[in-house]
């Protein structure tokens, strides 16, 4: 019977991803809600949950593909590959809607703007501290200060190399949760207290799940003025980091 | 039907890398320069232009909220399969930026609220009032 199984599972690698992927997300959700009362978004929790089964996965095989170099696995390569990322990633711009984007306006914009370049400053200028100095690198690091979509969708644009991927990653993943667990503990300091201000908001913290999950902790009325404002976010920092950012680091490191 | 949607969503998909390839061959780098936002401009645009012609019923949408809704499943996945086991031996390099990024993006919030804030007339106050009618599509999220 086991055998069978095994069989079963060796055969459908990609559909066997979206079981087992379901599975750690359910798990997530549970954690989120029950251990952090609902202070972390679980979509995070699951996040981080696949970096620590990845860690796990290249500790056993010592191979570079994280868990997915496991042979019971290895449609997670499929499911999470570059194709299926951007795809779905693209799909969601169709929750913007272009009358609600014009009622942002410029402020909107301005936080947009400030909230993709000051992070990739930031994270270009730690990543230079510790040593790097190839443009791809920093560049793919200083975008997962962005949000934890647009370090690795640059960083595929541009050729980087896993390591440095699964360090952007991990980057954008730790500033999500200290958005969703500071949100509501800064929120007088950040006088967080009209739609335009959770606007403004939105636009400089980026990640979705960080401010949607920190706002609603924080005043559940604000949530849909901040998301708003921060779906633009990954949009932006896809369109900004292999291009505009990208040439930047480049010249300047030239 | 359900195809329209993904079609529609895929054709941007593809619109958009092409001219993100095109860009980055016209500028002379080795890379796909903003393909990913370029297709998500594409789509925001064919959608809305088909919404407003009416040509964009509720089942075709279906095709297209299905794959956004996929986007977090499919981002565990690929964190799942990252080479994080080398990326721990720079740990402290995404802590850093994390809580650097963090803490100046806290900052000039709290900079542009309270600027904003001070300043504000009763003009901004009418514009305020109005935005709290905005729809909240994104609650889904």
């Amino acid at each position: 019977m086991l055998h069978m199984l095994e069989k079963t599972i060796a055969d459908n690698p990609l559909i066997t991803a979206f079981a087992f992927v379901g599975v750690v997300i359910w798990v997530s959700n549970q954690i989120g809600r029950h251990l952090t009362g609902g202070r972390v978004a679980g979509s995070a929790i699951a996040v981080l949950g696949g970096l620590a089964l990845a860690y796990w996965g290249g500790a056993v095989t010592g191979k570079a593909k994280g868990l997915a170099d496991i042979a019971t696995f290895s449609g997670l390569a499929l499911m999470g590959g570059a194709m299926m990322r951007d795809f779905t990633i693209v799909a969601t711009a169709s929750e913007v809607h272009v009358d609600e984007a014009k009622k942002a306006g410029w402020l909107g914009v301005i936080a947009l703007l400030l909230g993709t370049v000051l992070p990739f400053i930031i994270g270009v200028l730690v990543a230079w501290s510790f040593g790097y100095t190839d443009p791809i690198a920093l560049t793919t690091i200083g975008a997962g200060a962005v949000t934890y979509i647009v370090g690795p969708v640059t960083g595929a644009a541009i050729g980087a190399s896993s390591d440095v991927m699964a360090l952007s990653i991990a980057t954008g993943v730790v500033k999500a949760i200290m958005v969703m667990v500071f949100t509501p503990v800064f929120a007088r300091f950040m006088g967080l207290s009209t739609p335009q201000s959770a606007m403004v908001f939105g636009g400089l913290a980026g990640t979705v799940s960080g401010v949607s999950a920190g706002l609603a902790a924080t005043d559940r009325k604000l949530v849909p003025y901040g998301a708003l404002v921060a779906t633009f976010h990954t949009g932006l920092g896809c369109l900004l980091g292999p291009s505009v950012l990208y040439l930047a680091v480049k010249a300047i490191t030239w | 039907m359900v195809i329209f949607g993904t079609a529609l969503l895929a054709a941007c998909y593809l619109a958009g890398i092409w001219v993100g390839e095109a860009i980055a061959v016209l500028i002379g780098v080795k890379a796909n320069v903003g393909g990913v936002g370029i297709a998500m401009i594409f789509l925001i645009a064919a959608q809305h232009f088909l919404k407003t012609k009416g040509l964009f019923p509720a089942d075709t949408e279906k095709g297209v909220t299905f794959w956004a809704m996929m986007y977090i499943p499919v981002v565990v996945a690929m964190a799942a399969t990252q080479n994080v086991v080398v990326a721990i031996k720079g740990g402290p390099i995404a802590l850093l930026s994390a809580v650097g990024s963090f803490l100046l993006c806290f900052g000039v919030v709290a900079l542009i609220n309270r600027s904003m804030q001070r300043h504000a007339s009763p003009e901004e106050a009418d514009a305020s009032a109005a935005l709290a009618s905005a729809p909240d599509a994104l609650k889904s999220r």
